[in-house]
């Protein structure tokens, strides 16, 4: 450190100061305010009824807006039998009604892919927009593709605020208040499950489900991202989700993955069960089998 | 009181240079508004029907604009390619062109930031990424990083690059001290700020195109070349309509870097398309739809062979020393870079990404007319801050503009004292 000395010790003295910068930011960044749906229980409160008075004014009819928290030892699972789906898409439009979807622009959070019996579970060959005069067609089966509820999400891991979250109940939520709309969800998530609001969503009046939750089915504004909740206004009050109502052949199966005893333990259990895209590693809470 | 004097002939003195110029300023600077103007107007429509009126759909959620954003970053990092030379191995004809190659990547930063602003579905949430008052998903959300390393690479430049302009108004030497530091930091900081970059794309699993750890020594080849070559020309117009001195050695320095960058960037394009035709898995889709289309999907085909033949023709004229010493084969050079990169980088990197999408249906993308306006006004944008920066800068590195406390008494506010 003879003559060129001064150099290194000024970088050494940026790099502190850099390092201590960095922390510093750091700890801003994890002691700042939370997102809307982390604020104080009181002011949630009023928030929850500011906002049905907004919905109930806006679409002329009483509307509840609930945050029905998790329930203890409770994990929501899902399993669907391809071997006795029909196609018949009456999942589709039954979660529309229940969700409050837009229906122009049309958003659908079950996209039911029809495939080749010959080819297997194959999206390359998959085809969302079949239109048979009569389900199921011949030679072809059907794959109800939605939210899968991942355990390692990527969707959650990728949001830059922090809008997308699992919670304790293992259900993957979206708090529409406080998306910023970048879409990088959607990129990340490996089965399109993520929808996002092009234009201003429109229900037509009277057709709104007015039993609505703070993270699920509550109207959205345009420009943020929505996707299949398990129905959480339905489930987390111990109801099946609107899906799995519908479902005229009972290839839907819905349950507590803790309860021993549930129907969805059984089928994982007992039944042939597969996750799509395995590979990817992130463990779906949504399972298929073939129930024959 | 005397640096607030002293600040104030500064900006009286800025405005004034920025309100003087030839015919032809004056028409690009028309040009310029006329764009940003036009980009308004289809902007302020976008936020009023909301993202529909852009050709992105569930199936392509990334378009132009993000497009646009990558090949951006690309340019703001490029400016490393010559401090690298200027401070390290101290090479003096760089060295004096280094201020504009900052300008550059400061101008570019803001197009960057402004192509994120217009893709998001809520500007009016922005505030949301912005701790105390928002919430940064820092570490784990890769978005995260790049609006950190964006934001610091654009203050880190834009220090730089005032502080040895004012220190030139001034009549002083920049201060060793700060400048040293921040450029060696700069370094590191443009490598890291379009590593991060390639990372937001390359850390999705669920979209095989991307999820290839050549990503990011592929994205640093292209920006090297690209970056360059829009600041060739503009070193050749500073010496045509200015008595800016550029030396031809410096310039033809840059042409040689920029051919070992393409000569790298072609490289690992021919790596990527290998693994992917060899191993020829499922995967290869993605690659097909970009170079042959898939059945009818052909959107993207003529944009993939135009990019290949232009950054081959490119490399071709700046690895021949002959061709790089020549001014029009030098000029056609930097245009087949500048466009051949912008289409890889824009539409060949974003679409193709995303299409098949991740269920298999294919959505042919291409962008709309409010797309291209908005893209156009921000690039206005862009380079009109870039023009009112040269505007300034040039006078003072040749030491027209500095700082006569004499002859501007008049600007003194009466109660200073």
């Amino acid at each position: 450190m003879e003559p060129e000395g001064r150099a290194p010790r000024v970088t050494r003295r940026t790099f502190a100061s850099c390092a201590a910068a960095a922390a510093a930011g750091w700890i801003l960044t994890a002691c700042g305010p939370r997102r809307l749906y982390e604020v104080p229980r009181e002011r949630l409160k009023k928030g929850l009824a500011d906002l049905e008075r907004r919905y109930s004014a806006q679409y002329g009819t009483p509307v509840t807006v609930a945050d029905t928290p998790p329930m203890p030892g409770v994990e929501f699972a899902y399993a669907l039998d391809i071997s006795r789906c029909i196609g018949c898409r009456r999942c589709v439009y039954g979660c529309v009604e229940e969700n409050n979807q837009s229906r122009n622009p049309q958003v659908h959070w079950i996209r039911v892919l029809a495939m080749d019996k010959e080819k297997g579970v194959d999206f390359t060959h998959a085809d969302p927009y079949y239109e048979a005069k009569e389900v199921p067609e011949e030679g072809h089966f059907y794959l109800p593709v939605q939210c899968q509820q991942c355990r390692n999400a990527p969707c959650t891991k990728v949001c830059p605020t922090g809008a997308t979250w699992t919670e304790r109940d293992g259900i993957v939520v979206i708090d529409y208040d406080w998306c910023i709309g970048c879409r990088y969800c959607m990129a990340a998530c490996p089965y399109g499950a993520r929808h996002f609001n092009w234009g201003a969503p429109t229900i037509p009046t009277g057709a709104l489900n007015t039993s609505t939750h703070y993270l699920g089915n509550r109207p959205r504004p345009a420009g943020v991202v929505e996707k299949c909740t398990f129905c959480i206004q339905r489930s987390r009050a111990g109801r099946y989700p609107a899906c799995v109502e519908v479902c005229p052949v009972g290839a839907r199966k819905f349950g507590n993955l803790l309860d021993p005893d549930s129907e969805i333990r059984y089928v994982i259990e007992h039944k042939r069960v597969l996750v799509l895209k395995q590979d990817l590693n992130t463990m779906p809470k949504f399972f298929y089998f073939y129930g024959t | 009181m005397t640096f607030a004097r002293r600040f104030l002939r500064f900006v009286s003195g800025s405005v004034r240079l920025i309100l003087q110029g030839p015919g032809l300023y004056w028409a690009w600077l028309a040009f310029l508004l006329a764009l940003i103007a036009s980009g308004g107007v289809a902007y302020a429509r976008q936020v009023g029907t909301g993202l529909v009126v852009t050709a992105m759909r569930d199936q392509v959620s990334w378009g132009f604009y993000i497009g646009n954003f990558t090949f951006l970053v690309g340019v703001a990092a490029a400016a490393v390619v010559l401090v690298i030379p200027a401070y390290i191995y101290d090479w003096k004809p760089i060295r004096e062109i280094v201020v504009y190659g900052e300008l550059l990547a400061v101008s570019a930063i803001v197009m960057c930031l402004l192509f994120v602003l217009v893709d998001i579905g809520r500007p009016d949430r922005f505030w949301h990424l912005v701790p105390p008052w928002g919430h940064l998903n820092f570490p784990q959300s890769i978005l995260a990083w790049d609006v950190l390393v964006l934001n610091l690479y654009f203050v880190v430049n834009f220090v730089v690059v005032t502080h040895i302009l004012y220190r030139a108004f001034t009549g002083r030497h920049y201060d060793k001290r700060l400048v040293v530091p921040l450029v060696l930091l700069s370094i590191p900081m443009a490598v890291g700020i379009h590593t991060v970059t390639a990372f937001l794309y390359n850390g999705l699993a669920a979209r095989p195109y991307w999820n290839s750890s050549i990503l990011a020594p592929q994205f640093l080849a292209s920006a090297f070349c690209s970056g360059p070559a829009i600041l060739l020309f503009v070193l050749q117009v500073l010496r045509r309509f200015t008595r800016f001195e550029i030396q031809d050695e410096a310039i033809w320095k840059i042409a040689e870097l920029m051919a070992y960058a393409m000569f790298l960037n072609l490289f690992l394009h021919g790596a990527e398309a290998f693994k992917e035709y060899y191993s020829d898995t499922e995967h290869l889709l993605f690659t097909r739809y970009w170079y042959s289309g898939l059945g009818e999907h052909r959107t993207l085909v003529p944009y993939a062979w135009s990019a290949v033949g232009l950054n081959l023709a490119a490399f071709v004229l700046f690895i021949v020393p002959a061709a790089r010493r020549n001014w029009v084969t030098l000029n056609l050079g930097c245009l087949a870079i500048y466009a051949g990169c912008y289409i890889e980088k824009g539409m060949g990197l974003i679409i193709p990404g995303l299409t098949p999408d991740a269920l298999g249906e294919i959505y042919e993308y291409y962008p709309t007319i409010t797309e291209l306006r908005v893209a156009a006004g921000v690039f206005a944008l862009g380079f009109l801050v870039f023009t009112l920066m040269l505007k300034v800068a040039v006078p003072i590195s040749l030491g027209e503009f500095l700082d006569q406390p004499d002859g501007e008494r008049h600007l003194r506010p009466a109660s200073a004292s």
